[in-house]
């Protein structure tokens, strides 16, 4: 059996959802089966239209930081968060989105991105995984 | 994406028995070079031969180690004028 990364999105900072997404796939690549459990804000970017919407953890300066670190992420020619989300999904890796942020949010499962959601679990999902992994991260 | 053309078969890259996957990542940054190494080396059939090309520093000396993290064989590593290739047999 492969090894495994699983990693907890409790954020929904865009700064914070880029490492998630950068470290998933860097593992991806590097062999390891990845999960990504979006939970509380978090759970936010896995909305429709919501995967770029998170402000900066830092600096956000009322968008204005956020503008300036885009800008310069263009320019440095970093991938987009939609981008980085589709190669996530080509090289296998799984979704899982918190059930009870859901009941507390009062989000429904149409609201969200159902096509790039595997399954939909509570913590005893992520401690089963979470056992078995190489790498846990909470983010 | 720079159009950075090198002439990949030198020492680096003896003749492939199987087919031969050209991945350009010339200018793309971290962690692209290495996803789309990986997802070229899961299209790949076993023996073809992957080779990589790119300007990424650090992705000169990652993608070896997930080369030998997947058990694959890691045929070379060149390097000229800030542009590397690594090739690989699937």
């Amino acid at each position: 059996m492969a090894e495994r990364a699983t990693l907890i999105l409790h954020s929904g900072e865009m700064d914070k959802f880029y490492s998630a997404l950068i470290i998933a796939n860097g593992a991806l690549a590097m062999g390891l089966e990845v999960s990504i459990y979006f939970t509380f804000w978090g759970l936010q970017r896995l909305k429709k239209g919501g995967l770029a919407g998170g402000r900066l953890s830092a600096m956000n300066l009322l968008g204005l930081g956020k503008w300036m670190v885009k800008r310069r992420m263009k320019k440095a020619n970093v991938a987009s968060l939609e981008r980085l989300m589709s190669d996530f999904k080509d090289l296998g890796g799984r979704i899982i989105a918190c059930e009870m942020t859901m009941g507390i949010m009062g989000v429904r499962r149409e609201q969200l991105r159902e096509d790039l959601i595997d399954s939909y679990g509570g913590v005893g999902t992520y401690v089963q995984s979470a056992r078995n992994s190489a790498i846990t991260l909470y983010i | 994406m720079s159009e950075v053309r090198v002439d990949v078969r030198g020492e680096c890259c003896p003749l492939p028995e199987g087919s031969e996957v050209k991945v350009d990542v010339c200018g793309e940054t971290c962690p692209v070079p290495l996803v789309e190494t990986r997802k070229a080396l899961r299209k790949a059939s076993p023996g073809d031969t992957v080779i990589v090309m790119g300007t990424h520093p650090a992705s000169k000396d990652e993608i070896p180690m997930a080369v030998k993290a997947l058990g694959l064989e890691l045929l070379g590593v060149e390097e000229s004028e800030g542009v590397w290739t690594i090739c690989i047999r699937r």
